[in-house]
């Protein structure tokens, strides 16, 4: 709070200056931060000495010997601590960046659904957003694992889609593409599609500024992404195989193999997150006031139109600052897949490394500052973006 | 000069009231609304009819083991056998009339600050915050005054996850008031403190602060001292809870105008007065729905205290879904056990609406 500058009474003592007492109380208060500090300090020193542990991060120089079911990176059980570091952080990242995507797409539809004019629509996005963000996370991770993929039949009576995908309790396997002969010619494809649609969109705004037309920018520019490379394969031929995976004896073999931990903690985390995101964008949309829809009908847009081209651009004012918030709760929930196991940065790092090493502080610093770098790096991009959409004022 | 008369109004068209009026300009206005509407319904008869079936028709509703379930259906045998050590754990069950006793002496205690006409409503509220929480101690745990002891590695269930949340909820709520109010201090040492203080415990996930609390702390107290591992968990829980609460109540305190502060100081108010007597009723009045959300997610993080051996509510369906004599009862678990979490949450939700309603002034901005 802003207090009034008051001037110093004359003949008052110095103990009922304010100024005097606001020095006096912040000297008290950090010598008594840096005093329990020390205290915290000076007793972990005493501990770790009877305890035989030195300190340092050599540990992470040294073998690791355990085994991990899903590295991002190749890795084996003779690499070091170090590197089972990076295999958590990519395991973290991974679930964070699915789930996000997910969670947006669903939350988007959920948000747009409570203010349908169908009133069907309103009562389901409301039904699964009063139910879904009102259940613990944890919980639904359990759901997800313990009474929706455990119970799936084994490997050998997998469901299956096509003889292609697999599903199963050992989690989903699909065709996975491996690169062979001239790989670069799809990579050189991708890159044309890129700078083709860069080129469109630039080419539809500069039309739609000067004409006021719409061009479908979405459609085309998925119509080139899908087509080029697959021109592409004419000229270069197919840079790469399937590998299918195939029934064998006990076990399904080959392709991608998307682990049980994986799926339900994606599902889970989305199907939850969603329930929040929905809530944000619904009130994001309804602080764009209704005369902003009226005036874009009358200008005859579509209702499509009106969304995404007024409503929309408007309402994400609103909603970035909070959608903010709900990526960084999401990519910190994505911890919670320690206690079923997913080999993320804290059942890697803060479990099995500390309970092989013992060195907890070490452990425990690592894991929460990726955890403190992942939440400001969201911070400023999502800041940084915000700058970018934030309105304009002449 | 002849007199216009008019005709009589024309009842609207059928098509555009009652039942069918309500029908076309909601479910049927456009090709694309009928679409989702059509789709709307084949969701709902997917999903509706084999749940209800599931839970309540086909279910089991009687029986001793788990021969008793036809598994056609729901087994809610396996709730009901098992319901003791959902609610209070491994609490003694000849002891149990104790927990019942606190759970009636808060409702029966809390009852009257919801009556309209109590007077001293709020030196009655501070007077059973000071009492009761030492009374729920002494029947909890016992150990004093002619109750037995019933160590913490003991309460488990429903029971240890209220008690969680209760304990974090009020002490979390005047630890993050405090924070809040330090980081718009003038003094820049306390702001920095506070800022500091509040950014780290908003940075990192719940799970490696429970981590921490279990192989940090006992690192950081001296020689032969060592904290319950309860105690730990909840000591996480409000500096966690604490400083999500600050930066919704600084929310509220930034939201308050300048005038407040500045008549609040002519009327010869100092600090602390102007802060609780004008500011702070005005500011929390503003963020009661961000307050009542932090409390929600209180209330469902403390089902992370899984991670450090604790038999919280959930832990202990978890369990008693692992145990080789009830194999298989994994979805009647969770599903009573979000069943239970969300009548705690939803209530609480519509609890905080209906106080914001009540304390409206239509002083809204």
């Amino acid at each position: 709070m802003r207090t009034i500058d008051n001037p110093r009474p004359a003949g008052g003592s110095l103990l009922t200056d304010p100024r005097a007492r606001a020095w006096l109380f912040q000297i008290l208060a950090v010598i008594t931060v840096v005093a329990f500090g020390w205290y915290l300090f000076h007793n972990t020193q005493t501990n770790l000495a009877h305890r035989g542990i030195t300190s340092g991060f050599g540990f992470l120089e040294n073998a690791a010997g355990f085994g991990i079911s899903q590295h991002l990176i190749d890795y084996s059980e003779s690499d070091t601590y170090g590197r089972v570091f990076w295999v958590g952080l990519l395991n973290t990242l991974l679930v964070s960046v699915i789930g996000i995507f997910l969670a947006t797409v669903m939350g988007f539809i959920l948000g747009v659904g409570r203010l349908s004019s169908n009133w069907l629509i309103r009562q389901l996005a409301t039904l699964y957003i009063e139910i879904f963000r009102n259940i613990p996370p944890l919980l639904l991770i359990f759901f997800v694992y313990f009474a929706v993929i455990s119970p799936l039949p084994g490997p050998r009576n997998s469901l299956s889609l096509w003889d292609a995908v697999f599903v199963n309790n050992r989690g989903v396997q699909m065709p996975a593409p491996s690169a062979a002969d001239g790989f670069w010619s799809f990579w050189l494809a991708l890159l044309v599609a890129l700078v083709a649609v860069v080129l469109l969109n630039r080419w539809a705004r500069a039309r739609r500024h000067a004409t006021g037309q719409m061009f479908p920018v979405f459609w085309t520019s998925l119509g080139l992404f899908l087509a080029i490379p697959w021109l592409m394969t004419f000229i270069a031929g197919v840079p790469f195989t399937w590998e299918v995976p195939e029934l064998q004896r006990f076990n399904i073999r080959g392709g991608w193999v998307v682990i049980p931990e994986l799926v339900s903690i994606v599902v889970a985390l989305s199907v939850y997150t969603a329930a929040f995101i929905g809530e944000t964008v619904r009130s994001g949309i309804q602080s764009v006031s209704y005369g902003q829809t009226e005036a874009a009908a009358s200008l005859g847009l579509r209702p499509g139109q009106v969304l995404r081209l007024v409503i929309v651009p408007q309402a994400l004012r609103v909603i970035v600052p909070p959608l903010t918030s709900q990526y960084l709760n999401l990519a910190k929930n994505s911890s919670l897949a320690a206690a079923i196991g997913y080999p993320d940065m804290v059942s890697l790092f803060a479990g099995t490394v500390l309970n092989q090493t013992g060195q907890a502080i070490e452990t425990m610093a690592i894991t929460m500052s990726v955890y403190l770098a992942i939440s400001i790096s969201i911070s400023l991009l999502m800041n940084w973006y915000n700058k970018r959409i934030a309105l304009i004022e002449r | 000069m002849t007199i216009h008369t008019f005709k009589p109004d024309l009842p609207p068209p059928t098509i555009s009231i009652g039942a069918l009026g309500w029908l076309r300009a909601n479910l049927f206005s456009s090709w694309i609304n009928t679409l989702l509407t059509l789709v709307g319904l084949y969701l709902l008869w997917l999903i509706v009819p084999p749940v209800l079936e599931w839970a309540i028709f086909k279910a089991d509703w009687t029986g001793e083991t788990r021969a008793d379930c036809s598994r056609e259906g729901a087994c809610w045998v396996f709730i009901q056998t098992r319901f003791g050590q959902f609610m209070y754990g491994f609490y003694p069950t000849e002891l149990r009339w104790r927990v019942d006793a606190a759970a009636w002496l808060a409702i029966i205690g809390a009852a009257p600050l919801f009556l309209r006409q109590m007077p001293h409503k709020l030196r009655y509220g501070l007077g059973y915050l000071l009492v009761y929480p030492l009374l729920a101690y002494w029947l909890l745990h016992g150990g004093f005054l002619g109750l037995q002891t019933v160590p913490t590695s003991q309460w488990g269930g429903l029971m240890l996850t209220v008690v969680i949340a209760a304990v974090g909820i009020a002490g979390a709520l005047p630890l993050g008031i405090l924070l809040a109010l330090g980081r718009r201090s003038d003094m820049p040492a306390i702001r920095v403190l506070c800022v500091t203080f509040i950014e780290f415990w908003r940075g990192v996930p719940l799970i490696t602060v429970l981590f921490m609390s279990s192989v940090m702390l006992p690192l950081f107290l001296p020689e032969g001292m060592s904290l319950d591992k309860l105690l730990r968990a909840m000591l996480m829980v409000v500096f966690f809870e604490a400083a999500y609460i600050a930066e919704v109540v600084r929310g509220g305190l930034q939201a308050i105008p300048k005038g407040q502060y500045e008549a609040a100081a002519a009327m010869g108010l100092g600090y602390w007065r102007s802060t609780l007597l004008v500011i702070l009723p005005q500011a929390l009045k503003l963020v009661i729905p961000g307050i009542v959300n932090t409390f929600i997610a209180l209330f469902k993080d403390t089902s992370l205290v899984i991670i450090i051996g604790l038999f919280d509510f959930l832990n202990s369906i978890k369990r008693a879904t692992a145990d080789p004599a009830w194999l298989g009862m994994s979805t009647e678990g969770y599903v009573f056990a979000a069943l239970v979490y969300w009548m705690f949450c939803f209530g609480m939700s519509r609890y905080s609406m209906r106080l914001e309603r009540k304390l409206d002034t239509g002083h809204k901005h």
